[in-house]
């Protein structure tokens, strides 16, 4: 299994969506491109269980290395773990059904096509790559397009959403570089090779001072309070399929960030700044699912419950037990497939009835079953219901959690399991208000129900997200080398 | 029995979830209310077998029944010892469940054939009935704490959905939301108490768990000896599940969704809010009740007082309601609460477990008669197209079917020997009065309450007046329902006729060993006397048209008022949710989002802009600017260099 | 020659280059102002030159640098013209004031 594959992939039909003439072979090329590339992880999944089934105990997979640019020791080295074959697949499946939803885009086809593709070669390279350096240049090619998919394509304040998200990430990555930099200076051999570095040891008080930087780094991606305020505007502004990817992807690089960089390299750090992590997700948690009740837009609610989400996902990595880690990189996945779900059904409403008002809709289930059944089935994912991947993944949050003895964190973990309910009120007032009760607007009578490609790609999520809600057990498993791998870094320092 | 063939009674019903719900609207719609009875049919049949394999033919074992674990798998792992694992827990209470579950929801399933007739979304309700079956069988025969955790989530979501059935109706949406959200909330206290008991026990795993926590083991000592707030870590695990299993049972404060999920379609009441799920808090007080009995008696005494006094306060209601279902609901809150405290004023072994044996008694004669009801309600709500009192009277003409089968029930409810509620009640009283006699007084009362409440509706709706159709083109010639609503009520009237005379403690009983139900004459005459006084009252107040009810309800015009708005809960909890936590919480919450944490980030950027606004004045065009100040520059390092070299 | 120093050649040079500052700083013409950079790289060509002739009598590298200077002069006068005569298109004006839209 090479790899580089995965990056090439998109980058290949990126290049080849730019040669072609019609919008129709843009969305051929696109679509195919992603078919292949959800073939080659999944048969990157098949080749990694053989793998390990086979009695491979490394800790990275199918690496590869070469030299990039020897007078920094910068490495193209690449390798995977459970951890990161879950979020490659994550990753494919949104890519395959966002390009699905944005089938119908009149407006620069070739250029929306083009830009989605290459910010998916970016979350697949930071996926796979194991050098700092590497990881950090593919951060920072999934963050640029973000910028003009928001700002061509978006609705709303647009041009203003578009600036802060890419502010915002750019200052985070700054955070991240400086992190890395610090990383790389104090290691003792000048490495930025994540096995390397997760081996030598790097001073204490380096890192006391140079975990705040990656974590708060990758914390702006994945919605740490308080530097989530890019995420509302951005996913309200952004189209659809940039919505799905970047609460479904761009979020996840941030919680991948935090894990795999900033605790597993400086385990004493996360230990030193724990109490705060846990403080800032729980509030995080339970603050963004209040602000959620306030919201009239169906984006700003599933944005705001993104924060509310994410925040489990700090939740978990924070506490640094075994459980809750794996059930940061679960949520992970399962608030990706989620989301990117809400956000579909989101759009295909927004395309019809031209609004996003939650109380300028009504009986919406009665006109367009399809749709009203994918947005149930995404809202009581998002409350958790067991059966679809979100209780799996929070249960397994909230049992990892309680591990941690320390009774503070104890009772953060409950004023964590407490969003489960603030999360049900406002899913049910948004179900309630839009899909339920008589028809509000005579215009929406004549809506049409979900096409093909609207239809396959929330299919495509809804059987991630189910398979996962009832066998999570696999997923579990694909984690738990990963998770024991970073567990040892932080039992290792002494905890 | 085999484990795989047990697996299909939920099984079935999940298959025909699916194939309902994936294809029932477009291609099945026609016959998917025999798809749905068919299945349930199957396994009703099939818990029927097991359970008859499991009492008489595996039978005992050292005269105890065996607790028996089929078709154990890993679902997630958490840890060595804190696992969810899935199976099947087979014990007389579990046996005694699925087959109530797989009967009453047969019932209903025949009855909903002739009820919802019709209905646009025939093929869903059916989906839906599919689902809450196949939940409820999977919580009942749950052998983990968490695997009933998650089959508790998804009956709720199935109440959700069908109390949301006819969904263009706001009042429907706002029922259901308010049924999954207090359920939820007292979900929330379920989960933690599973947390503090699964670890504080290290295991999941019911019977287990049991063990550990009834002998003397580290693990109980750990939980016993840790405080918080002045509360041992066990009685913090047990209070806490206990107030997931009251806000599902809808024992007070978290009663106040009930009434309001009468907004379902009736069936779906009597199946979802009288017989099935409500009693699932009941269901797990009674499995964890070794744990409650032998390790935390604190915590029993909580459920016992929790459960008497919803039993009265919900009967106090009841008695001034006008609409039938809301009355049924109310009753069945008041029912509930005479399992919970027939549970907590149980004793474990012996003659001391009389009321453990008395709460499933009466859970399962309740199932029947109060199905029953709800059932007879729904025929006479499906005739005259109301659901409130005024509208009925004089019925018994038109629906005779209706008429005998819901006073057969009504008789069981109050208590009026042979009916099977005379059983049940007589148990549980007979315990209330060996442990706690002040409980016993306000069950006797309530007792009294309920006959009179019961018969209230029954002279209301069937004597009373004579019957007008208020609108003759539709009433009246129908005739008084199809013969798929007429089976049911008839066989669930023979049971609820019958169902006193099983001898039920030779089955269930919380040590496993079985109970001599023995009777005692004197501690059978008072609740016989004061229900008949009850049911005297209501034939001298209500048989007839006259103004009595309303000389008495002025008599006590302040406690009818009060108890009329069911004593302004719903009011206090409007004023906690909306104005307290919403003014107080989500307010602040979006505000500070929108103008701190929002602002910081404009703020930052005005800043930025703000300076360079400040600055870019040098940036004039003027070239000669430019020339001076690159003059005096060089001149001014020229001169900074000379100082700097001497 | 022998009789004068190279200070009366330096003097000569900055006040050349002083009144080219003077001029640049000055003047509103453009060519004025070209003139009078002119005048400045032409005192630095005298400073070249002297510096050669009184410190490194045996080196050429002075005049080389004159030398190019001179060449650069030119093409830099070609430029600015060119420039000067756009500016005049457009503004019909060659006061350098007139031209300050190179701002903010």
């Amino acid at each position: 299994m090479v790899l580089s594959f995965l990056v090439f992939v998109p980058l290949v039909t990126a290049i080849v969506i730019l040669l072609c003439r019609s919008a129709g072979q843009v969305r051929l090329a696109a679509l195919t491109g992603s078919l292949l590339q959800l073939g080659l992880t999944a048969f990157l999944l098949l080749a990694y269980t053989n793998e390990r089934q086979a009695g491979n105990t490394d800790q990275m997979l199918f690496q590869y290395r070469t030299i990039w640019f020897a007078p920094l020791n910068i490495q193209y080295h690449v390798g995977v773990d459970g951890i990161s074959v879950a979020m490659i697949l994550l990753t494919a499946f949104i890519v395959l059904a966002g390009v699905l939803v944005s089938w119908k885009i009149e407006n620069l086809t070739k250029e929306f096509f083009f830009l989605l593709l290459l910010l998916s070669a970016g979350a697949y390279g930071f996926f796979i790559s194991l050098d700092l350096f590497v990881l950090f240049f593919f951060l920072e090619i999934a963050v640029i397009p973000k910028y003009l998919l928001i700002g061509i394509w978006g609705s709303g304040r647009k041009e203003y959403s578009a600036t802060k998200l890419a502010l915002m990430l750019m200052g985070g990555s700054a955070l991240v570089f400086v992190g890395i930099l610090g990383v790389y200076y104090y290691n003792g051999s000048q490495t930025f090779d994540m096995l390397e570095l997760s081996k030598s040891h790097i001073p204490v008080a380096i890192q006391h001072f140079f975990f705040p930087f990656l974590f708060l780094g990758f914390g702006v991606f994945g919605a740490l309070f308080p530097f989530h305020t890019w995420v509302p505007d951005g996913h309200s502004s952004a189209p659809t399929s940039a919505s799905m990817f970047l609460a479904g992807i761009s979020m996840k690089l941030g919680g991948y960030g935090c894990l795999r960089v900033a605790t597993y390299l400086m385990p004493e750090g996360a230990h030193e700044y724990q109490s705060i992590i846990i403080l800032l997700a729980a509030i995080a948690i339970l603050y963004g699912a209040f602000a959620t009740m306030m919201q009239t837009d169906l984006k700003y609610i599933n944005a705001y419950s993104s924060v509310s989400h994410c925040g489990f996902v700090l939740l978990g990595i924070g506490m640094l037990t075994q459980t809750a880690i794996i059930g940061a990189v679960m949520q992970m996945v399962s608030h990706g497939l989620m989301t990117a779900l809400f956000f579909a059904a989101i759009g295909m409403l927004y395309e019809r009835t031209h609004t996003r008002a939650i109380e300028k809709m009504g009986g919406i289930l009665k006109l367009t079953p399809f749709i009203g059944t994918v947005f149930f089935i995404a809202g009581l994912c998002s409350l958790g219901l067991p059966g679809f991947s979100g209780f799996a993944a929070e249960m397994t949050v909230f049992m990892g959690a309680w591990q941690n003895t320390e009774i503070w964190y104890r009772i953060a973990t409950i004023a964590a399991c407490a969003s489960i309910v603030v999360t049900a009120v406002y899913i049910l007032r948004a179900l309630g208000k839009v899909m339920m009760g008589p028809v509000l607007d005579e215009q929406h009578a004549d809506i049409t129900d979900a096409g093909w490609n609207e239809k396959f790609a929330t299919v495509l999520l809804i059987v991630a997200i189910v398979f996962i809600g009832i066998a999570p057990i696999f997923l579990q498993h694909l984690i738990t080398p990963g998770a024991e791998a970073i567990m040892q870094n932080v039992s290792r320092a002494g905890f | 029995m085999s484990a795989s063939i047990i697996a299909l009674i939920p099984l079935v019903p999940l298959a025909s979830f699916l194939l309902l719900g994936l294809f029932g609207r477009k291609y099945l719609s026609a016959i998917s209310g025999w798809i749905g009875t068919l299945s349930l049919m199957f396994s009703a049949g099939l818990s029927l077998v097991t359970a008859y394999n499991y009492f008489f033919v595996s039978g005992k074992v050292n005269g105890v029944y065996q607790q028996i674990t089929l078709a154990k798998f890993t679902w997630l792992a958490f840890s060595p010892e804190v696992s969810i694992d899935m199976g099947l827990f087979l014990d007389p209470i579990s046996m005694m469940m699925i087959v109530i579950v797989t009967f009453i929801s047969l019932m209903v399933h025949i009855y909903s054939l002739g009820y919802m007739k019709g209905e646009e979304r025939f093929a869903t309700y059916y989906a839906f009935l599919s689902l809450f079956t196949f939940s409820m069988l999977g919580l009942v025969l749950s052998c983990n704490i968490f695997q009933i955790y998650m089959f508790w989530e998804l009956v709720g979501v199935s109440s959700y959905l069908l109390i949301s059935f006819y969904f263009d109706r706001p009042s429907a949406v706002a029922a259901s939301k308010k049924a999954f959200i207090v359920t939820r909330f007292a979900d929330l206290g379920f989960l933690i108490g599973i947390l503090i008991l699964a670890f504080g026990a290290h295991t999941l795993d019911f019977k287990t768990l049991i063990e550990k926590l009834t002998t003397a083991t580290p693990e109980l000592h750990g939980m016993i000896s840790s405080s918080f707030l002045g509360l041992s870590a066990l009685t913090w695990g047990l209070l806490l599940v206990f107030a997931g299993g009251a806000g599902k049972s809808a024992m007070f404060p978290l009663h106040i969704w009930l009434p309001d999920a009468m907004e379902g379609p009736t069936p779906v009441s009597a199946l979802i809010h009288a017989a099935t799920m409500v009693v699932a808090g009941v269901y797990l007080v009674a499995r964890l009740f070794p744990v409650f009995v032998m390790s935390c008696p604190g915590a029993l005494q909580v459920v016992a007082y929790v459960g008497i006094f919803s039993s009265l306060f919900a009967a106090v209601i009841a008695c001034t309601q006008t609409d039938i279902k809301r009355v049924l609901a109310y009753s069945t809150m008041s029912q509930i609460g005479y399992m919970m405290f027939a549970l907590g004023v149980s004793g474990y072994s012996g003659e001391g477990g009389l009321g453990f044996t008395a709460s499933m008694f009466h859970l399962f004669t309740h199932a029947m008669f109060k199905a029953l009801l709800f059932l007879g309600a729904g025929s006479v709500i499906h005739y005259v197209h109301s659901n409130e009192m005024k509208d009925m009277g004089g019925l018994r003409k038109y629906m005779p079917v209706t008429h005998i089968t819901f006073l057969i029930a009504c008789l069981a409810i109050a208590g009026v020997p042979p009916f099977s509620g005379f059983f049940s009640k007589e148990e549980i009283l007979t315990a209330a009065y060996h442990s706690n006699k002040a409980i016993y007084m306000i069950a006797l009362f309530t007792a009294g309450l309920t006959a009179f409440y019961m018969f209230r509706l029954y002279f209301s709706i069937f004597w009373n007046k004579e019957y007008h159709a208020h609108d003759e083109s539709t009433d009246a010639h129908h005739g008084e329902a199809p013969w798929t609503m007429k089976l049911p009520l008839l066989l669930l009237s023979i049971l609820a006729f019958a169902a006193g005379f099983v001898p039920f403690g030779q089955f269930v009983s919380s040590d496993g060993h079985p109970l001599a139900s023995e009777f005692h004459l004197a501690l059978a005459i008072p609740p016989v006397v004061i229900g008949l006084l009850g049911i005297i009252l209501a034939l001298v107040m209500y048989r007839g048209q006259n103004n009595l009810s309303e000389k008495v309800s002025g008599l006590f015009s302040y406690l009818y008022q009060a108890a009329y708005r069911k004593f302004y809960i719903d009011e206090i909890y409007l004023f906690i949710t909306r104005k307290v936590i919403f003014n107080l919480i989500a307010v602040p919450s979006a505000w500070v989002d929108k103008n701190l944490v929002d602002g910081a980030v404009n703020l930052s950027a005005s800043m930025t802009g703000e300076t360079s606004e400040l600055i870019k004045g040098w940036q004039s065009g003027k070239m000669q600017q430019y020339a001076i100040w690159f003059f005096a520059g060089v001149i001014g390092l020229v001169i900074m260099f000379v100082c700097m070299w001497y | 020659m022998i009789g004068v120093p190279l200070t009366h050649i330096l003097f000569l040079s900055t006040a050349l280059f002083f009144i080219g500052v003077f001029g640049f700083l000055t003047r509103r013409n453009m060519i004025t102002m070209l003139m009078s950079a002119e005048l400045m790289l032409n005192s630095v060509n005298i400073n070249f030159i002297a510096f050669n002739k009184y410190l490194f009598g045996h080196q050429l590298d002075g005049v080389f640098f004159t030398l190019f200077l001179i060449a650069i002069a030119a093409a830099e006068a070609a430029v600015a013209i060119a420039i000067i005569i756009n500016i005049y298109r457009n503004y019909q004006s060659i006061d350098i004031d007139d031209a300050d839209t190179l701002k903010f």
